[in-house]
């Protein structure tokens, strides 16, 4: 099977890789470029553990495939804070305790950061309901819904 | 698998017709790709369609109508403010379509092709009217969406053809639509009944309708009779009754997990008013 180059950018860095044309973005996300933040939970769009973005879209990355990424710009969980600082959206997770295992949390922090990027104010039915797609076994939800609120606050009470 | 982007649909219409194997086109991947990864359909010919220029396109046609290509997404229909205006009932259906990440992907054209009898947003085009263009090895042609179904997984899409565009009439004066379903929780899940209706109104009365059901049936169905019982009334009790009575003798689900023959009639009936209720209140201005 003949694998295709594929030119993206992610995390705002030009990347390149080679991908069988059946492999996942996940896959090519993990397995290529070592970027293991994404997680596959179920690899057929139910979870959301894989969720990141492309071009700005929120998708699941396994299903995407890898060479659907030719030309375009992924965001992922690595791509959140500030090197070292961490993302209002990610302090508020630790000090709400909204994860307990943390295999959903790469996907439903990419997630909201997508809510908040395109409506700072969300109610939280509009919360609830834009990361529906995005399961958690652990927290019972609860606590993720104030982590996000709390950190959309924050965010623009800094503005 | 060998994946191809076709800047043309000439050019996906020659690469499907020499492609040996399974082939399979690719819009927003959210039905392709699960089927890939579960082993259910590998295909040997992948063709991805998102790269023809225009597909991503929603245009006012002059006569009043839209034409949509078919790599908008469930999120960009719902988007477009104008659209949503004039036919929220097909918008509605498409944006039941999953979860947000799965809005970002999904199509009409990829809901409609995969043919699944519980297509969300099937029911809301063919109560529209909508049609689509086909593109083929023998040329061109536009059937009614809901001549493209056929049984569960399959439709009436020669080898080779391909949905270049999907369009809506022109919405006219005192229309309106709309689509339900009930699904047993309230995001994420299989339809057990989608019901779409769209009407216009010769002031107070119904003077068109079309009356679509899905997963009641080995595909999405057009009900004539439940249409007639509505033409021509002001949608008062005894008109309900009559599109009830309709609707259930034309559905003919099956029994599975989702839910038994009896309660899929029962919920067809509960649906066809709400739906009709709602469509009415549009038509009329009352409701968004
Ligand atoms: C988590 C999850 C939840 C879902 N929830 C729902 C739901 O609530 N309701 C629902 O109805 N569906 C649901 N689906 C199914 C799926 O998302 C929809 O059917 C979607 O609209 C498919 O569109 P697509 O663009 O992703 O299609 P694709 O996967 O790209 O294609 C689907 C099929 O259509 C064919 N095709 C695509 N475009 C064309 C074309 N232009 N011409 C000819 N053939 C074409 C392909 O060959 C393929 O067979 C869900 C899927 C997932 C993963
Ligand atoms: S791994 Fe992609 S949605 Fe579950
Ligand atoms: S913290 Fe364990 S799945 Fe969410």
């Amino acid at each position: 099977m003949s694998k295709i180059h594929v030119s993206a950018v992610v995390n705002g860095d030009p990347v390149d890789f080679l991908a069988d044309p059946r492999e996942s973005l996940l896959d090519c996300l993990r397995d290529q470029l070592g970027l293991t933040g994404s997680k596959e939970g179920c690899g057929t769009g139910d979870c959301g553990a894989c969720s990141v973005t492309v071009d700005g879209v929120l998708v699941c990355s396994c299903l995407v495939l890898g060479v659907e990424a030719e030309g375009k710009a992924i965001g992922t969980v690595e791509g959140i804070s500030q090197g070292s600082t961490l993302h209002p959206l990610q302090r508020k997770f630790i000090e709400h305790a909204a994860l307990q295992c943390g295999f959903c949390t790469p996907g439903i922090l990419v997630a909201a950061k997508a809510l908040l990027d395109q409506n700072a104010s969300p109610t939280e039915t509009e919360v609830r309901y834009w990361l529906a797609g995005n399961l958690c076994r652990c927290t019972g939800y609860d606590k993720i819904v104030r982590a996000v609120m709390d950190a959309a606050s924050e965010m623009r009470e800094a503005v | 698998m060998h994946y191809h982007k076709p800047q043309t649909f000439e050019d996906a219409i020659k690469i499907a017709a020499t492609a040996q194997g399974v082939t399979r086109f690719l819009a927003g991947g959210t039905d392709v790709l699960v089927q890939l990864r579960a082993g259910i359909v590998t295909p040997d010919t992948l063709i991805d369609l998102k790269l023809i220029p225009g597909v991503r396109d929603i245009v006012r046609e002059a006569d009043g109508g839209w034409t949509i290509g078919i790599a908008v997404s469930g999120a960009e229909l719902g988007r477009h403010a104008a659209l949503v205006a004039e036919w929220p009932g097909v918008v509605e259906g498409m944006n039941l379509v999953g979860s947000t990440q799965v809005q970002g992907r999904a199509t009409l054209a990829g809901n409609l092709c995969n043919g699944s009898p519980a297509a969300d947003s099937v029911p809301g085009l063919v109560a529209a009217g909508a049609t689509v263009s086909v593109v083929g090895p023998n040329g061109t042609r536009k059937l009614a969406v809901e001549n493209i179904p056929a049984s569960p997984g399959r439709t009436h899409l020669q080898p080779g053809e391909i949905v270049a565009a999907i369009h809506l009439p022109p919405r006219g004066v005192n229309g309106g639509d709309a689509y339900l379903r009930f699904i047993p929780r309230t995001e994420m899940d299989i339809a057990v009944v989608g019901c779409a209706i769209s009407l216009t109104l010769d002031g107070d009365k119904i003077a068109t309708a079309r009356v679509a059901l899905g997963a009641v049936a080995p595909k999405v169905i057009l009900v004539a009779e439940a249409a007639a019982a509505l033409i021509g009334t002001t949608l008062d009790d005894h008109a309900v009754s009559a599109l009830q009575a309709a609707a259930t003798a034309a559905a003919q689900p099956i029994t599975d997990r989702r839910g038994t023959v009896e309660f899929r009639k029962d919920v067809t009936a509960v649906l066809a008013a709400r739906t009709a209720r709602i469509a009415y209140a549009r038509a009329k201005g009352e409701a968004k």
